[in-house]
Order: structure tokens, then sequence, then C-alpha cells
């Protein structure tokens, strides 16, 4: 079958590899009708996460069609089209059982590595190096789903496909920084990063009651496709400095909750982003913090920021003592997808939830590393590439 | 090898060596590192958990013990060696028997618990490289190695 493939830093082919095989009795094969890229790929093909393989296969977030089912598998059958969790959950494990699926005890199959350098490994993960398990990613035709009947989820048949596709992240990783960030009625609530998380953390603030969300980027065609689909109000920090237009919008408060939806690769307008960039280029820090130290600063005393944004390592200048002196509420997760997808599916059939815009560009798979090319470069408006196996590309562009 | 790729080397070794820095911090707290209990706690209640634990440990030279966790959390169970020839020089060399208890502690919890021990997929890997032999290297020893 054909993936796309990881074979250096920045470097990315499409490639024939064997295709993928019934391991345990709990699996699932599914043909890939859809997967996306997600900036969280952008730290793997980079090498900020240096546990990669050269010809592993990337992608993490999909929808496809049952078409092989283990002996062990209750809840699907050969035909079913359902979207999957891009965390993989055993679903019996104490972690699974209280909804915090991306910290499975049993399904990273390398522990030994993510617990050397976090103390406890997370979960696995689809297309995530072999850190975080080492299970093939879904930009391919064909891929594996252990623990099928906890991970992946029928799609209504009035869902179409590109509506179900970020179900299986963007969606539920926007909502739980709004849920587990605490978001009520009546709270002001800033999101920094207009990509597909951030637009639907600030979706899921509104739906969850905040009277006014906030999202910031710098990109003009991100803040205004927000303002279009999303609703929130947007600020453009290129031009502005966000910490005080916040205190102006919010009476000289700050926001009651702060979502910090960019990651390890930030970009500031300020002289920290070169500092930032050089220590990580030399890496002397692993991660760029820029978002997270402003959404710290800007955060009104005693709110509470959470940090939805992919880090790998260590960083530098944390603001410590804001967090402490102002008493804030830090909190951060990988997606607990299971916990989340079956309600939003059913409020994006319900139209609460708009994600089709999201795709900018579809493309086959030989075109991987020109999906990630327009994505990583933001080029074309590019906010998603979606990879269609059944496709020859270009089939849909801008 | 590229300035990105011995940077990511550099970054991978970094990590590993704050860990093994932690190590070495913790030592001469007490307790040797061939006398301490490994320990994994399992989501199910002791009658579900101690054949599985007799039997994975069986061909071992072991103390176990089960003991009901606080919480309503399930059970603890641990295992220590009781007598074997262990060290920071065999464990590089993937040779440490506390290795194979920590690995049969995990099939244990992931038996009890999931009623399987998931696999990761076969390699897709085309080609040797330095950074990937590095990777290999750690995998292999990945589930014999980390907290437990």
């Amino acid at each position: 079958m054909k993936a796309v493939c990881w074979q250096g830093i920045n470097k990315l082919t499409t490639e024939t590899v064997p295709d993928p095989e019934i391991r345990n009795d709990q699996d699932v094969i599914l043909k890939v009708r859809l997967s996306t890229t997600c900036g969280s790929d952008l730290h793997l093909i980079g090498g900020y996460v240096p546990a990669m393989e050269a010809g592993d296969v990337l992608g993490h977030e999909f929808l496809g069609d049952v078409v092989e089912v283990g002996p062990g598998v209750r809840s699907h059958k050969v035909g079913d089209r359902v979207v999957v969790a891009s965390f993989i959950g055993c679903g019996r494990c104490w972690y699974c059982q209280n909804d915090l699926w991306s910290l499975c005890d049993n399904t990273n199959t390398n522990p030994g590595i993510a617990s050397m350098a976090y103390g406890y490994e997370a979960g696995g993960i689809f297309g995530y190096s072999h850190a975080m398990g080492g299970f093939r990613g879904s930009h391919a035709e064909y891929v594996r789903v252990p623990f099928a009947d906890y991970g992946a989820f029928a799609v209504p048949p009035q869902v179409d496909d590109l509506s179900a596709l970020f179900v299986s992240d963007s969606v539920p990783t926007g909502w739980m920084g709004a849920d587990l960030g605490g978001v009520r009625p009546g709270d002001v609530v800033a999101v920094w990063g207009c990509g597909a998380v951030g637009q639907m953390a600030a979706r899921a603030a509104m739906l969850l009651g905040a009277e006014r969300v906030i999202s910031i980027d710098r990109y003009p065609e991100r803040l205004a496709m927000t303002e279009r689909y999303i609703g929130s109000e947007t600020i453009d920090y290129s031009n502005t400095d966000v910490g005080a237009e916040l205190r102006e919008r919010t009476g000289g408060r700050g926001p009651d909750v702060c979502i910090e939806a960019v990651g390890m690769e930030a970009h500031s307008s300020g002289p920290h982003h070169l500092y930032d960039q050089v220590k990580q280029q030399l890496r002397l820090e692993s991660d760029r913090p820029t978002a997270v130290r402003e959404a710290i600063h800007a955060c009104r005393k005693g709110g509470t920021v959470f940090v939805l944004g992919v880090f790998g390592g260590l960083v530098d200048k944390f603001p410590l003592g804001a967090v402490i002196n102002k008493g804030l509420t830090v909190r951060g997760a990988q997606q607990h997808g299971q916990r989340y997808i079956p309600m939003l599916l059913d409020r994006i059939a319900a139209g609460d939830i708009d994600t089709r815009h999201l795709a900018t560009h579809e493309l086959g798979l030989e075109d991987g590393a020109k999906g990630y090319d327009l994505f990583k470069h933001k080029k074309d408006g590019c906010v998603r590439a979606v990879f269609n196996p059944a496709t020859a590309s270009p089939a849909r562009t801008g | 090898m590229t300035v990105k790729t011995t940077g990511a080397v550099l970054a991978a070794g970094a990590v590993i060596a704050l860990g093994v820095a932690r190590k070495v911090s913790r030592r001469g707290t007490g307790t040797t590192e061939p006398s301490r209990w490994l320990a994994v706690t399992v989501n199910a209640p002791p009658e579900m958990v101690q054949q599985r634990l007799r039997d994975a440990m069986a061909e071992l030279d072991v103390e176990t013990r089960v003991a009901p966790a606080p919480g309503g959390r399930g059970t603890e169970i641990a295992a220590r060696l009781r007598n074997a020839a262990t060290g920071p020089a065999r464990r590089l060399a993937g040779s440490d028997p506390r290795q194979d208890v920590r690995r049969r502690l995990r099939e244990v919890k992931s038996l009890v618990e999931a009623d399987e021990v998931v696999l990761p997929d076969e390699s897709t890997t085309g080609r040797p490289t330095p950074g990937g032999a590095l990777v290999r290297l750690a995998t292999r020893r990945a589930g014999g190695e980390g907290r437990l």
C-alpha cells in the first residue's frame, strides 16, 4: 500500500510499504477514507521528538471503513464507517476508566523511553514515534486500530466524511481545553492560536457558556476564518500588545480562562522569539513556550491556563512566579478523545459545530510532502491539508 | 549526519542524561537498587491477579507480594529478585534480570486489565540510519525499562 513516510529531518516521501495486519485479537484494520495533517506532526518532522526511524508512517487524525476484524472485537463489523481517537486506550485500566484516555497504562509498547523523560509514560498514539508506542500512522491506504471497541466510533449517516474527520483529534482536543479549563457561563476566554484546535477550543468555550471568546493569531486568513465560522472576537498579535488589548477588553481583569493552542514551535513578534529560537536550535531548550508565557501573564488573578499545544521536553524562562503569586491553575493534557467523541458527533449532526472549513486543501497520498509544505508554511491559506488515499492529486485546493 | 540530526541526537542524549542524573542523585537514600521491590497497580481485585502473577514469575527466583491498593484502585503487585547480578553495565547491555521482572509485571497488568498485551506495528523502516539504530536500541530495552 501507499503511505506517507518520514525519512529524516524535514524529509518526507510517499512509499510502498507492507499492508498492516491484525496483531492482537482486539484490532481492526481500516481502509482510510481521509487523514489530516496536524501541527503536532511538524514537531516529529522537524526532529524535535527524536524517536523516529526512517520509513515511519505519519498521521493520527483520520476516519475510514472497517475491512477486517479481530476475533476479540465486539462492537464493529466489516463495512462500518468509523472515526478513530488519535490516542489508543485499552478501556479498562484506571486511567481509561476515569476518562483520562491519553494516559492509558497499557498501550505504549515502549514505556521505558517516555518514562525516562517524563517520570511515567503516556498512552500510545498513531504515527507519533517509537516513544509513543511505535504504531503506524494513518497517512496510508490502510491502518491497524488496536482496542477498536474503545477507540473507533461509528459515524452517523447524516455526518459526512469531512465533518467527521476532525472529530478524531482537533474537535475533542479543543473541547477538552475548554472543559478541563473549567469554562463556565459568563466567562471571558482567550485562545492563543487560530489553527484547527484553537478554533475548536473557541467554539467549545462558546457552547459551554462563555460570554466572550477572544482568539489570537497573526495570519489574516485564519483570523477571518475564526470570525466567520466560529464567531469569536480576534486579536492580531503582530500589530498590537496582546496583554494590553486583553486588559482593555476585559475591564482590566484579564481573561478568566486562557487556552494555549500553539505548541512547542510558537512564534511571537518580540525579541524573546529570537532568544527562544536560538536556544531551541542549539538544543539548549527543546520547546518554545512563547504563547504559554503570554497566557500566564494575561490571565486574571485566580484564573486558569490550559496548555493544549504539544510540548515535548524542557522550556526556559517559565514564569513560575506569576503562577504562584496570581494563584493560577495551570493544566495540560494530550487529548482524552474517547471521553468526548460520541457527544461531539451528536453535536456535529445537530449543527452545533462546523468543521468542514478547516480542510482547506485535499490531496492524494503521493503528495504527502507537498501537503506538509503547504501546511507548515501556511501557503495558499492552508489550515489543514487532508489526504484522501482514493484520490489522485490534486483533488481540491484552496 | 546533518547538523539538525546531530542536534536531535544530542537532545535525546540530554533527556537520557537527565534521567541518569536523577537516578544517580537518588543513590545513597537507603534501599539499594537490586533489593528494591518493583511494583505496578492493576485495576482489578486481588483474586483476579494472584494466579497470573504466580504464572508469570514461576521461572524466576523472585519474592512477590500482593495487596489491595488504597482508594479502590485495584491491587498493588510487586516482585523483587532474591539473588541476581544486576547493575548499570548489565542494564545497558540488556541483560539485567530486573528488566525481565519489569516486563513480566507489565504483562500481568495488561493481561488482567485488557485481556492482551498490545504489540507495536511491524516496522516500515526501509534503510538503516544512525538515529534509527539508537531508536532501535532504545525500543529493544523499553519494555524492561522505565519506572516501576
